[in-house]
């Protein structure tokens, strides 16, 4: 996969994930670009469009258009499917998700798909292990991870022989 | 359960993100963002020490404001600083940050690379994981050279978690992808290919990705994989739908993986093994089987996902393409999905019928479709998909279905959309040609082509058939015929008056025995359309005029006449001119013998790739056809005009120019080597739209050159086709100082044009770059002695694009600003150096006065170095009205009444710079009798009289 975008229907951007190295300038311009060709797409169209050497596969969930752009060769439906796990995992994450859940917790829409995939490729495609990752990391959040840093005084110790001034 | 109840909730994001959705208007949101913006920059910048908390909140608003669009240039060291936190949260948002704004400081890489390696080496599973997902992200060069030695470790440690594992295989992945150079598998090579056995299902999804990129680079050292992965693919395609657990997606077991298995064997050839391969072929036919099963779910998701599999499976068969059983199914499986409800699985059945059409085992099966895919082609209601079944229909074509198909398709292009008109134009081109058995067949279809499109036939496809017709000598006297009643519609397109010019110059005697047709009705037609078309159209048509004189010597006074008159002979266009001149003197001066030499009927072409499809090849994107069809294309062109009886050479066939141009004239004739020499007549007969040939051209030089006398010297513009060389074109500026606007440079490729506007001591200039080719130019940058806005890299053919200058004026200056020029034509470097018409006297700001007051002020600047005299020669013509208008644009004030002698011209300004104003007068007095100028300029400051006085020197 060469990127993923989330936009509403008035062709806002609510997320932008980039799998090859591309200047600001050419995001954006490729994300315009993207945008206003799948806004003018009619219901009932396919799903699948050629764009430049590539494909673009999009569904729209709502108020919410996903588009990922996908290299020639690769199996479209499959990425359809990918969609919709991504879809499925932020309404288990969110309850019922709606756009407004990804502008306020952008942050942490971006957390799921770096579970799920990496490097533009599927990561983990079971959904119960990608949402336990994100809860365990959630519960990790506030809890200072003393255990990390008794390992790092440990580490110091051996190293260096002595342990720091304070 | 949102996450903001987590309690881990950033209240002032949430609370600025509210007031930016709250914003009415654009201005509002950049107002909220720049107060913002500031408040982060000072609470960065501030004395106290940030807490972790607020350091994460304002990295994720900075965050949140570049995602916006804004560009965000500070919070890079902040975010930084956060890799290091121990809450994991701190830690998350810094390394997204650093994920999302990439930043190439190399202090800043080092820093980040050291959190990475703490983190990689924390041996905390969420920990590394984040690492190697910032490395995944972020994939530099920088970070290859860092990790891709540490990471190929981690992935096959014994210890490592599974989720680690799969972060480690993608990020590695990653990594090859950016620098291939660095990530070496060597000794790992084995156990990376055995993660494909493990238990773990992710583990398996994520590896196998790695393992498919780096068996494509070297499919040697990985190819024990393949019966690893035949193993694995039964294993899941036999299992149970809920055996699987969670990795079952709506009742399909392991889809992604299924699929990226298949994807893998697609890199190698069928297995050698017979076990290994049986194997396989069971798991393809289970996965036909089970595309004839009633659906276990009415969701969508769940046929998908199944037929995701499927298409997966059939690539691999026509890849294979050696299971002639198994590609007859396959294509009767995508035959269902023609007339499938679901438009998706429509639009995937016509793309994968055409790769199936070009095997030789499903090819047959393939055309049973035809009528299918003919109604889709008229009733689908999206284009995408009527484009597919276009390129279907294009692939399906054979001897036996070739007439049909082009019927349907003509009939298809009166009402096709735009966008696809082209491709289809040429799509028909290539398949009348290449299963043309009769000629006149061919000719019909191409000059309806033209007919119906001729918007879109493009060059290259009436080059094609003129190279044919003339190859061809059973098809000429039908498609003299032919055109002759297509050229009597009251409107017909430019391209068929090209054609029509073209043959009947050529072939025009083998229907004029017809009264109907007889040469002055072909002469009397061809002429009446010569009004109505552009400059090169016109020219050809010249050409077929000259030919006719041959042809048909009763003719020759009519066509004299023709171009004896004024619209010929002193046509505006140099190279219409020029041919009427020439043509007219070659028709009265030559004899009988020599005429009929000179303009003797083309030779056949030498026989090569048909340009039509090296047209369709370089379009290869939409819709384009698989190689091997080209290929094929390429053999049958060659085989339809090589066989012809006119000795067509078939050795050359195998010789594909890659020159576009059909008529051959400038790749394929030995002009090349007489061109330099030659001179521009050569060049201009031997554009594509000339049709003399070369040897006879020869002859038509020697007479230009013996009748210099007669010949009116006719002006032709010698502009080098291209500037190899750095030209520095300064000069041209001068032409500037007294206007603003206008085309400040132009050669064969582009035209700049400037425009620009001054107050006081500011200015600014448009300058539009125009590309006059059909080419586009690529790497276009210009770089200016001072700074300007970048331009865009890209000027598409035919196109314009803009760069905005702001100059202000400083101190006074003689040095213009120097701008650089450089972009790629085709695959030569362009490289150009212009002076921007930039002058001290744009920044005048005019003073009107009175009569008294002027030289009161001439007086008060009576320093001998404050005052700049010059007595020159005139240059043009001492008119009163051009050189007021000329003054005019110096930007001074033109004063009237104020010298005594009405003769001279007075003129008042004050020049407006940064540093300073400096007065001046100028007073200009003609002489002409002697046609000599005196001019004398005043001015506060002695470099400024100077200045002025050299610019203006060169003006009148």
């Amino acid at each position: 996969m060469q990127f993923m975008l989330l936009f509403s229907r008035q062709g806002k951007l609510r997320l932008q994930k980039w799998y090859v190295p591309l200047s600001d300038s050419q995001k954006k311009k490729i994300s315009r670009e993207v945008i206003q060709m799948v806004l003018a797409r009619k219901p009932k169209m396919c799903s699948f469009l050629e764009w430049r050497d590539q494909k673009i596969v999009y569904k729209r969930y709502a108020s919410l258009y996903f588009c990922c752009a996908v290299e020639d060769q690769e199996n479209e439906l499959i990425t359809l499917e990918i969609i919709h796990r991504y879809v499925e995992l932020l309404d288990k994450y969110f309850g019922s998700v709606c756009e407004l859940d990804i502008i306020f917790n952008f942050e942490k829409a971006y957390y799921i798909l770096d579970e799920f995939i990496l490097g533009g490729e599927a990561q983990e495609t079971s959904k119960k292990i990608v949402l336990k990752a994100i809860e365990q990391a959630d519960m990790l959040q506030e809890v200072r991870n003393t255990h990390i840093a008794c390992l790092f005084v440990l580490v110091y110790e051996v190293t260096i022989g002595s342990f720091p001034s304070c | 359960m949102p996450a903001v109840s987590k309690g881990d909730g950033m209240r002032g994001l949430a609370v600025f993100i509210s007031d930016i959705r709250n914003c009415k208007s654009k201005e509002a949101e950049i107002k909220r963002i720049n107060k913002e913006l500031a408040n982060i920059r000072s609470k960065f910048k501030g004395d106290k020490a940030l807490d972790g908390y607020s350091k994460k909140k304002y990295v994720c608003k900075l965050l949140f404001i570049f995602l916006l669009g804004h560009d965000i240039d500070f919070g890079h060291m902040e975010a930084v600083n956060l890799l290091s936190s121990n809450k994991y949260t701190e830690k998350q948002i810094g390394y997204l940050f650093i994920s999302v704004l990439v930043n190439s400081n190399s202090e800043l890489i080092r820093l980040i690379n050291n959190a990475i390696k703490n983190d990689l080496s924390s041996r905390n599973p969420t920990f590394m994981c984040l690492a190697l997902h910032c490395i995944a992200n972020v994939g530099s060069r920088e970070m290859a050279e860092a990790f891709a030695g540490e990471i190929p470790r981690i992935l096959v440690a014994g210890d490592t978690m599974d989720s680690v594992k799969q972060s480690a295989a993608l990020c590695l992945l990653r990594l090859y992808k950016t620098s291939p150079d660095l990530v070496l598998m060597g000794e790992w090579t084995s156990r990376v290919v055995h993660l494909l056995n493990d238990q773990h299902m992710g583990v398996v999804t994520a590896a196998i990705s790695l393992i498919t990129c780096l068996s494509q680079k070297n499919p040697d050292e990985f190819k024990t994989c393949v019966s690893l992965a035949v193993s694995r693919l039964s294993r899941i395609v036999s299992s149970a739908s809920t055996d699987l657990q969670d990795y079952t997606y709506y009742f399909v077991p392991a889809p992604w993986l299924s699929c990226k298995l298949l994807r893998l064997l697609q890199c190698y050839p069928p297995p050698e093994d017979g076990a290994v391969k049986g194997r396989l072929v069971e798991c393809l036919e289970t996965i036909l089987n089970k595309a004839q099963e009633p659906p276990k779910s009415k969701k969508v998701q769940h046929s998908n996902a199944k037929n995701a599999i499927l298409f997966e499976a059939i690539s691999l068969i026509i890849h294979y393409d050696s299971e002639p059983n198994l590609l007859v199914r396959a294509c009767n499986q995508l035959g269902q999905f023609l007339q499938h409800r679901e438009t998706n699985l429509r639009y995937l059945a016509l793309e994968s019928m055409c790769t199936l059409a070009s095997s030789e085992f499903s090819h047959e099966a393939v055309k049973t479709h035809i009528e299918t895919v003919i109604n889709a082609l008229k009733t689908e209601r999206d284009v995408s998909v009527r484009q597919r079944a276009a390129d279907l229909l294009y692939a399906m074509c054979d001897r036996s279905n070739a007439k049909q198909i082009v019927a349907e398709m003509l009939s298809y292009l009166e009402t096709a959309d735009y966008s696809i008109r082209e491709e289809m134009v040429l799509k028909v081109a290539i398949l009348a040609e290449k299963y043309a058995v009769d000629y006149s067949w061919y000719v019909d279809t191409i000059l309806n082509l033209i007919r119906i499109a001729g918007d879109y036939v493009s060059e290259e496809v009436w080059y094609r058939v003129i190279q044919i017709v003339i190859n061809r000598d059973d098809v000429q006297g039908y498609a003299a015929k032919t055109v002759f009643e297509a050229l009597q519609a009251p409107a017909c397109h430019e391209n068929m008056v090209k054609v029509g010019g073209y043959i009947l110059g050529e072939f025009g005697n083998l229907i004029a025995g017809d009264p109907r047709s007889s040469p002055l009705v072909q002469f009397n037609l061809l002429h009446s359309k010569f009004h109505l078309c552009s400059v090169p159209t016109r020219a050809l048509l010249l050409s077929a005029y000259i030919k006719f004189i041959n042809l048909f010597p009763e003719t020759k006074s009519t066509i004299q006449e023709v171009l004896r008159s004024d619209s010929q002979i002193r046509n505006s266009d140099v190279e219409l001119q020029q041919r009427a001149v020439e043509y007219l003197k070659l028709s009265s001066i030559a004899s009988t013998d020599v005429l009929a030499t000179v303009l003797e009927e083309m030779p056949p072409f030498p026989e090569r790739e048909s340009s039509i499809l090296a047209k369709l090849k370089k379009k290869k994107g939409p819709g384009a056809v698989s190689v091997n069809e080209l290929e094929e294309g390429k053999r049958e062109a060659g085989e339809l005009n090589g066989g012809g009886e006119r000795g067509g050479d078939s050795s050359a066939i195998s010789t594909p120019s890659p020159s576009a141009d059909l008529l051959g004239l400038r790749a394929g004739h030995p002009v090349t080597a007489a061109a330099p020499s030659a001179g521009s007549l050569l060049v201009d007969v031997f554009s594509e739209t000339g049709f003399i040939h070369y040897g006879r051209l020869m002859l038509l030089i020697f007479l230009r050159t013996h009748e210099r006398t007669i010949t009116k010297p006719v002006p032709f513009l010698a502009v080098p086709a291209c500037l190899s060389a750095s030209h520095t074109l300064l000069s041209l500026a001068l032409r500037f100082v007294c206007k603003n606007n206008g085309v400040l440079f132009e050669n064969q490729l582009l035209q700049i044009g400037i425009k620009s506007e001054y107050r006081q001591n500011l200015g600014r200039i448009y300058l539009f770059y125009g590309n006059k080719t059909s080419v586009q130019f690529v790497t276009f940058t210009t770089t200016l002695n001072v700074q300007s806005k970048p331009v865009e890299p890209l000027i598409e053919g035919g196109a314009q694009v803009q760069q905005v200058i702001n100059i202000e004026c400083l101190t006074d200056f003689s040095d213009a600003p120097l701008l650089n020029i450089k972009f790629r034509y085709g695959g030569a470097l362009q490289n150009l150096t212009l002076k921007l018409p930039v002058t001290i006297n744009k920044f005048f700001q005019p003073t009107e006065m009175a009569s008294h007051d002027f030289f009161q002020r001439w007086k008060q600047l009576s320093q001998p170095q404050q005052e700049a005299q010059k007595i020159f020669k005139a240059s043009h013509a001492m008119d009163t009205e051009v050189l007021k208008a000329k003054l005019l644009g110096l930007g001074m004030a033109l004063l009237e009444n104020v010298d005594p002698n009405p003769e001279n011209f007075v003129c008042a300004g004050v020049i407006q710079s940064k540093a300073q104003q400096v007065g001046s007068l100028l007073r200009l007095e003609p002489n002409a009798q002697a046609q000599m100028y005196r001019l004398t300029v005043r001015s506060s400051k002695d470099t400024v009289s100077k200045r002025l006085c050299e610019l203006l020197a060169e003006q009148f």
